[in-house]
């Protein structure tokens, strides 16, 4: 039942950014065209979106539990704002920027069987690993300095 | 500019955001693509929840897309924007960047601005001012979009 509920969920959202012309890199680098030939239209995928949740985040405060599952995995909503969030958001904004992809686009064009897509999403794929590694080598490095010190 | 141009991304946007209140009301989970996908390829670098439900949103994602080629292969593009190599460099830093700030367009610009999370919120105006500055950049260099 949860894995029906998770796919039914991921086909809605292929099909809305599809109908929200997300799919469409010319556009989104037209929506952030914002000193040239702007196109606004794509905020309104965004809006949509927040609206629908909006709601959707009041009702969930109401529930006991989820519908299908018993425990939750929401972050926590007032953690602090931190450099490595900032840092990361920059990292993505300009990937974002240079391919008109985010990680949803990609991963539904994958069926376009397109070069670029591929060579996109495999990017994506050896940047979530070297994400992994750098962190376990930074992780160590902070271990071993603690136990220096 | 007219409101026209708007109906269809509302649409979509409203589809995008039942989407991600069936993962939120079903499941008690947050419908953030990058950390989903970052999940199937190494567990720790993903959100929390469970590895099955995460193949099938995923699988959703991939029958969505099947759907829309079926029926509406308008919505893809004939062309990509830039070259391979660029797409592959604009890939690893949307991957990089996406786990650095554990979260996307749809876990923070969607889920988290929608629950006025600060760092959502923060993160969202810092990656879309990011990407505004880089397609300017570009267009600038005279590098085609």
């Amino acid at each position: 039942m949860k894995a029906v509920l998770s796919f039914v969920a991921g086909l809605v959202f292929a099909l809305g950014l599809g109908v929200g012309g997300m799919l469409l890199p010319e556009k989104v680098l037209g929506f952030l065209d914002v000193a040239g030939a702007w196109d606004p239209a794509l905020a309104g995928v965004m809006a949509g979106g927040i609206a629908v949740m909006a709601v959707a985040w009041r009702v969930f405060a109401r529930l006991p539990h989820p519908l299908v599952e018993t425990r939750v995995c929401v972050p926590d909503r007032d953690r602090p704002i931190d450099g490595r969030l900032l840092a990361g958001a920059v990292i993505f904004g300009v990937g974002w920027g240079l391919g008109g992809y985010c990680p949803g686009p990609a991963i539904v064009s994958l069926v376009t069987r397109m070069p670029a897509v591929l060579a996109h999403v495999a990017g994506m794929i050896v940047g979530v690993v070297t994400f992994v590694v750098v962190r376990r080598f930074a992780q160590a490095a902070v271990q071993t300095s603690a136990a220096d010190g | 500019m007219s409101l026209q141009a708007f109906a269809g991304p509302v649409a979509g946007g409203l589809l995008v955001g039942v989407a991600a209140a069936i993962m939120l009301l079903g499941l008690g989970r947050i419908a953030g693509i990058s950390g989903i996908f970052a999940g199937l390829l190494a567990p720790t670098a993903g959100t929390p929840g469970d590895r099955a439900t995460d193949a099938a949103f995923v699988g959703g994602l991939l029958a969505g897309g099947l759907v829309l080629l079926a029926v509406a292969p308008q919505v893809f593009p004939a062309a990509a924007p830039r070259t391979l190599p660029v797409m592959a460099l604009a890939g690893f830093l949307v991957g990089f960047g996406t786990r650095l700030g554990c979260g996307c367009t749809s876990g923070h610009g969607v889920c988290g601005v929608s629950r006025l999370a600060p760092r959502s919120i923060a993160a969202t105006a810092t990656f879309v001012a990011a990407g505004m500055v880089t397609v300017t950049v570009l267009r600038v260099l005279g590098v085609a979009s």
